[in-house]
């Protein structure tokens, strides 16, 4: 009795896998876009079905019919059909395994960091590592991206170097953003991934308007946007599809369903399917996924990239996954979920063992020996990149009042010089030995 | 939500079907709705050339016109914009420059926001259009948590300086709660915005296009009554006006009288009687920018007079007006001969039948001017 919703339904979810790739939904051209309506002798009428009955029926949802979800190998790695392997080289395979590792690690390190004082906030990626490298290596590197705030893998998979991480955490000089905001809210626009903001899923609508903008700019792009299960119950989700599909814009939906937001399971999120049910309801493609199969997540959003370009619509991905750590470090999970639960889910679907066991056994690219290796070295780097972030400066206070407007108007240099004034008259009050220069 | 703008009056139908020939259903009607202000236009400036005879709405069209036309990413879209929108102003656009350009969007203000911020983040020129700024509220969050904070809080990596957000707001005699309002308050309390109403067809015109230019997200207020009732000669060319410059029209050295939008033509009313039944000379300051707000102008000009009285039609409570009296009395404190009185609308939602009650129209800001004088 101890398994809760969650458990139960990823466990009824397990046994109705796919093993190919099939999306729910017409293509584009055997929808009719109906800009237009008809009068006739039955009144108005809206294309594009009008079948009439006559038995008093409603629809009911029924569980069985839930979407199926696809995956490549199994928990052990192995994969189940041969034919949907993308058979990558192993150096990509190793690529991708590193950055998921390497995120892994870092995250122990910064939410480690947190606890001891030395960064103020940190949201860890545990068991969501597979969607973000999955879905970022199908991806074209100017590929327009809006996250949520749990993408970090997404930016390391482009590049984003270690110590850019940890000098947005720890908020010092070397932060584009001069520490205006707290932890994990990371931005670049050379790795063409938008900063993230708090609030839940603005930045959805704000996909679908870029992926419009860029298709008539930059045809052969694509936008995606991150988000969890719960900001799908957000106004701004519903928008972002509907939007998206009626103004035919080429915006990839990319849904990390982990089974919680922070401590509400899904089962107080939604009463339908999911959020793969929703998709048909916009007219959007859809697709469900196992989000801890890294290679289905990335067949999945390689073949959704190519029909949102090809077609210029939008596509709907649930990746099904876990979230193994806690919402973030001011939240202990054990307040409302057990600790078999997360250990049932580490031990048995964790995306990163099923990698390395698929490396292992499948594709004999990996090792024990080589695993241990990586880990030692990945661990050096990051502490290396850790020291030099926690040691740098803070930015000067005189930076508070830049990026306000693309100007500082007046009523800002007079705040400024006030500001200054004020602080240097009681330089004993403020931590101005942590900053630059004010 | 705005769906049936037939249900109200003959003003706004008038302003739907103008080609069409149409007959107020009483003429006891048209009478009482007479408007409580008097609009006189401006005398056009030469400086921007050869000028024609525009209506506000007509004026707007213009600028948006000269924008699609200037910057070949310039999206323009809304509810019922395609036809030429509820007010007319898109008329004629997507004809002209193709229905991926001008569009309708889905009923869905938060996501006309979200949308645009999004596009204008991806490079492209965005007007947005609410169709009233009573709805704009949905939008609340997109505007004030995103929009505002984009450039802030990326460090400028990423920005939406290319958004310009318009609405139709204010009194127009018969709208009542939910198409009268006037919401600069809200947005004025939210730094990173820009905030413009402006009260005439050549100030519309050129404040737009400025909006458009300014490279910072920027709410653009249009007081509806304005539409068809103002007409001016304004220029057909590409011009701007400066944002964040207050406007003396009246110079005066009695009492300054500050407002905006609509306001602006009650006060130069109220000008001219307080002259002449009065004695008192006015001098009379259109804000135009209520975020960020000339304060300078308006300071210097209650040191010289002495005496200052501010007039919009949003409540009273929290409104504009406090702030402005707020920094005036700061600034000025010592030439202050009078308390700084506020001409508003009641702390009430803007009501239907008693508009004429509620709006702060030329006899209670007469009856200010005259308190200021007498104190």
């Amino acid at each position: 009795m101890y398994l809760n919703k969650v458990f139960r339904c990823a466990l009824h979810q397990r046994s109705r896998t796919l093993a190919s790739l099939n999306f729910q939904g017409k293509r584009a051209s055997q929808i009719r876009h109906s800009t237009t309506s008809t009068v006739d002798a039955d009144g108005v009428s809206f294309e594009p079905n009008r079948n009439f009955v006559t038995k008093l029926e409603f629809l009911e949802p029924k569980i069985e019919d839930a979407i199926p979800i696809y995956r490549v190998f199994d928990n052990a790695g192995k994969v189940i059909d041969p034919s949907q392997d993308p058979q990558f080289s192993d150096d990509t395979l190793i690529r991708m395994y590193h950055a998921m590792k390497t995120l892994n690690i870092m995250d122990q390190v910064m939410y480690d960091a947190q606890r001891q004082g030395r960064v103020s906030f940190y949201m860890t990626n545990y068991g969501e590592e597979g969607c973000h490298i999955g879905s970022a290596a199908a991806l074209d590197d100017q590929d327009l991206v809006f996250g949520q705030y749990r993408e970090a893998g997404v930016l390391m998979w482009r590049g984003f170097k270690l110590e850019e991480f940890m000098d947005q955490c720890y908020a010092n000089l070397n932060d584009p953003a001069a520490g205006k905001q707290m932890p994990v809210h990371y931005g670049s626009r050379k790795l063409n991934f938008v900063t993230i903001s708090s609030p839940l899923a603005t930045q959805m609508p704000q996909a679908s308007g870029a992926a419009y903008a860029l298709k008539r700019t930059h045809p052969g792009l694509c936008v995606i946007c991150y988000f969890g299960e719960g900001a799908a119950s957000e106004g701004d989700a519903h928008a972002a599809f509907n939007f998206a599909a009626t103004l035919n814009a080429p915006c990839l939906f990319f849904c990390r369903n982990n089974g919680y937001a922070i401590s509400t399971p899904v089962g107080d999120q939604y009463k339908g399917d999911g959020i793969a049910a929703r998709g048909a309801g916009y007219g959007m493609l859809t697709i469900r996924v196992d989000g801890n199969d890294t290679l289905a997540v990335y067949n999945a959003t390689s073949k959704a990239r190519q029909i949102a370009v090809a077609e210029n619509r939008p596509v709907l991905i649930e990746a099904m996954t876990y979230r193994v750590g806690h919402h973030s470090t001011s939240d202990d999970s054990s307040a409302y979920r057990s600790v078999d639960e997360v250990d049932y889910w580490s031990r048995t679907d964790d995306p990163i063992a099923r990698f390395f066991r698929y490396m292992v056994n499948e594709r004999k690219c990996w090792s024990e020996v080589q695993d241990k290796a990586f880990t030692k070295d990945s661990r050096k780097k990051i502490m290396t990149a850790f020291k030099n972030a926690e040691k740098r400066n803070k930015p000067s206070p005189s930076l508070m009042f830049t990026d306000v407007y693309k100007e500082i108007p007046p009523h800002l240099q007079q705040q400024q010089k006030e500001m200054i004034d004020h602080v240097r008259a009681h330089k004993d009050h403020y931590p101005l030995d942590r900053h630059e220069p004010i | 939500m705005a769906g049936n703008l037939a249900k109200f009056s003959t003003g706004i139908l008038k302003g739907i079907f103008r080609n069409a020939t149409f007959k107020p259903v009483s003429s006891v009607l048209t009478q009482k709705r007479n408007a409580h202000f008097v609009f006189k236009p401006d005398q056009p400036s030469t400086k921007f050339g050869p000028t024609e005879k525009m209506s506000y709405l007509q004026s707007l069209t213009s600028a948006m016109d000269i924008s699609l036309r200037e910057d070949p990413t310039t999206l323009i879209f809304g509810e019922d914009v395609a036809f030429g929108g509820v007010f007319r102003c898109t008329k004629g656009l997507r004809d002209e420059y193709g229905s991926d350009r001008v569009f309708n969007t889905p009923l869905c203000e938060q996501g006309i926001v979200g949308f645009a911020i999004g596009a204008a983040v991806a490079g492209s020129n965005v007007i947005a259009e609410i169709q009233f700024a009573d709805y704009i509220f949905p939008a609340f969050d997109q505007i004030v948590n995103e929009a505002a904070k984009y450039r802030y809080r990326s460090g400028g990596l990423f920005e939406c300086g290319k958004l310009t957000i318009r609405a139709p707001c204010g009194a127009v005699g018969h709208g009542g709660l939910y198409h009268s309002q006037t919401p600069e308050s809200y947005f004025a309390h939210t730094p990173g915005l820009k905030v413009v109403i402006p009260r005439s067809p050549i100030q519309a015109k050129g404040l737009l296009l400025s909006c458009v230019q300014d490279e910072n997200p920027c709410i653009f207020l249009e007081p509806k009554i304005l539409y068809r009732a103002a007409e001016e000669e304004v220029p057909t060319g590409n011009y701007t006006l400066p944002l964040s410059q207050a406007e003396i029209l009246v110079e005066g050295k009695d009492v300054t009288l500050v407002g905006y939008g609509t306001q602006i033509h009650v006060l130069k009313e109220v000008a001219e009687l307080a002259q002449t039944q009065l004695g008192v000379s006015c001098e009379v300051i259109d804000l135009v920018t209520i975020l960020p707000w000339d304060r300078e102008t308006v300071c210097n000009s209650v040191a010289k007079t002495g005496r200052l009285v501010v007039s919009h039609e949003s409540p009273h409570t929290g409104g504009f007006a406090g702030e402005i009296a707020s920094t005036v009395q700061k600034e000025c404190f010592l030439n202050l001969e009078a308390p700084v009185e506020r001409v508003c609308g009641y702390d009430t939602p803007f009501p239907h039948i008693m508009e004429p009650f509620y709006i702060p129209d030329k006899w209670r800001c007469l009856s200010a001017v005259q308190r200021v004088i007498d104190y």
